[in-house]
């Protein structure tokens, strides 16, 4: 991890050629952490893993929070490791409750080809959508499933099963 | 008795399978649209070669894989979900039930997210004894891949040996845990019991066992023209790519990169362990199966070396806020009943935050997130399951091979479709 002052200095360098992109930073329990405007997600990860002296080129868990009843609500986050100085750091990214409009985030596939299951993951358990994504279906619950299960509101137990035989065909 | 002439035999076999040109059917019209049709044929979900509940809709031409497309999500439970609902120490043993092949890696991801949220340090003796059990856990796992990837490649016999040592495995787990598999033995803050008398004797003895073991499955298999001539050469997909993909554990190990948490980053008692990473060169199907024997023989090191350093000492840490007080202090100190009540009631509070912690599994790295309120139950738990992260690549292990080959690397892959899908 870096410390909290070598985080300070990542942000620096980000903001010098990204101003504005990093909202905030956050150092809690040894874990580093990026806040990142959500316009502008793909703008800061490039940067971390292409900037030379940083390469956080591997991106080892892409997963997504509820903050209910906290706003913005919803939070993608982004596990990278630099593999060279076996650092970590999370970027992450808020997400505000759009009501029944689904929340958007630009999405990193193309920059990190292994977020490919684990945004349609994502998508399948939140509904947020993951813009330019080659193929955003359900991964996990079936085809036809409604509701965003992980989703803090969602409630748990006493889920009818029902059948509706409308599932996608593979012909 | 002379010695057969090994050489001779494994130059024998592919002048057999190479058939000269066919002339038979060569009257047949529209041969030649026959080859090419492409097929798509659906294996699975219940299929014995793809261990477990995994569906693949494969596009064949002949014999040869074109497109491939894995269709998961037939055994996910929602336990994530389900572990919002329940306390922090109740959710242990929900999220050993995902990956039901390495439940103590599960629990050591999630006792050790939480141990951070809270901030509690696990006394030196817990660290050992975990770092014990992981590693008999991945002797255990990867035992299980060896029989059943070696029964898809034709190799009956290895099932059985493999499950016979096994269960020597699940022997010990019985004996320090009260349980076979799903043990629930890690608490937060140390483990549950100590290891009872006897047991040090009998695992000591496992230890010294187990690498000859695994140097007589070498011998059954490294010899085996058909394991070899279907394992080398085949399902090969680039260090870079893997790396891409984000695949990680034995697979990319094979691939030539050397890269292990317990090597990377501090925990548990793997800094003080003297132990080597094995990797591989090509990355082929062979390398996979080499590389995550060679890890069976040094996790067996660690496990004697976990037992000859093992420091004396308590279990389990001394936060009575956190922790369980021992059963015998009921009866006579008022205090420990009320934090008993009170934790198997409520449970303990955690202070809002979000901790993300991984180790390494036997299939890489395993993650788990927690994020904490303030309440008494997690308001998120999410696992970096390696083998969902790890499926990724086998499309481009399997496309352009044969079918044989794709039963070949998907055993090689070793998914646990139950961490898959959770």
């Amino acid at each position: 991890m870096p410390d909290a002052p070598g985080l300070e200095l990542i942000r620096g360098e980000i903001d010098r050629d990204c101003p504005g992109a990093v909202l905030a930073t956050s150092f809690d329990r040894a874990q580093a952490a990026l806040i990142v405007d959500p316009e502008r997600i793909i703008e800061v990860l490039t940067w971390l893993k292409d900037q030379p002296g940083h390469r956080y080129d591997f991106l080892s868990s892409l997963h997504a929070a509820d903050y209910l009843p906290a706003e913005p609500r919803f939070g993608v986050h982004y596990e990278l490791i630099n593999r060279d100085r076996v650092e970590r750091v999370r970027v992450k990214a808020m997400l505000a409750d759009r009501g029944e409009e689904q929340p958007e985030i630009d999405s990193c596939v193309e920059l990190f080809p292994t977020a490919d299951a684990q945004e349609r993951e994502v998508f399948d358990f939140f509904g947020i959508v993951f813009r330019g994504h080659p193929n955003l279906t359900r991964i996990l619950m079936p085809d036809d499933y409604v509701g965003w299960p992980q989703r803090r509101d969602f409630p748990i137990g006493g889920e009818p099963v029902t059948f509706t035989y409308s599932e996608q065909r593979y012909d | 008795m002379t010695e057969p002439n090994r050489e001779a035999e494994m130059g024998m076999s592919t002048d057999l399978l190479e058939t000269p040109p066919d002339s038979t059917f060569a009257e047949y019209d529209g041969q030649d649209d026959l080859d090419r049709e492409i097929m798509t044929i659906n294996i699975g979900p219940h299929h014995p070669a793809t261990h477990g509940v995994l569906r693949l809709v494969v596009d064949l031409e002949g014999e040869m894989v074109r497109e491939l497309r894995p269709v998961i999500g037939y055994v996910h439970t929602g336990i994530e979900k389900s572990c919002e609902d329940k306390s922090y120490w109740k959710v242990i043993p929900f999220v050993e039930r995902m990956d039901y092949v390495s439940y103590f890696f599960q629990m050591e991801a999630y006792c050790g997210a939480v141990e951070r949220l809270i901030d509690l340090e696990i006394p030196p003796r817990a660290k050992y004894l975990r770092t014990l059990f992981l590693e008999l856990n991945r002797i255990h796992s990867h035992l299980v891949w060896l029989g059943t990837t070696a029964l898809d490649l034709g190799a009956i016999s290895m099932l059985w040996y493999c499950f016979r040592e096994r269960d020597k495995i699940l022997d010990l787990f019985e004996m320090a845990t009260g349980q076979r598999m799903h043990t629930r033995y890690f608490q937060v803050g140390g483990v549950i019991e100590d290891i009872p008398l006897g047991f040090e004797a009998k695992c000591r003895a496992f230890a010294e066992e187990m690498p000859i073991r695994v140097g007589q499955y070498e011998d059954l298999l490294d010899r085996n023209e058909v394991f070899l001539s279907r394992t080398k050469g085949t399902g090969i997909v680039s260090r870079e790519r893997l790396l891409e993909l984000g695949v990680t554990g034995p697979l990319l190990r094979a691939a030539g990169d050397p890269w292990d948490l317990r090597k990377a980053f501090d925990y548990l008692a793997y800094p003080e362990l003297d132990f080597k990473i094995p990797v591989g060169t090509v990355g082929d199907n062979y390398d996979r199966y080499r590389v995550r024997v060679a890890e069976m023989v040094e996790s067996a090191r660690i496990v004697a070396q976990c037992l000859d350093a093992l420091p004396e000492g308590p279990y389990i840490a001394d936060d009575r806020k956190y922790v369980l007080p021992p059963r015998s202090e009921l009866s006579t100190s008022m205090e420990s009943l009320i934090h008993h009540f009170k934790l198997v009631t409520e449970g303990y509070r955690v202070p809002p935050g979000e901790v993300y912690y991984s180790i390494e599994g036997p299939r890489g790295e395993l993650g788990c997130f927690v994020l904490a309120d303030g309440s008494a139950k997690p308001a998120r738990v999410h696992f970096r399951d390696p083998s969902f992260v790890n499926l990724q690549s086998f499309r481009e292990m399997a496309v352009g091979g044969y079918v044989a080959d794709m039963i070949a690397s998907l055993g090689m892959l070793d998914p646990i479709l139950g961490g898959v899908d959770r």
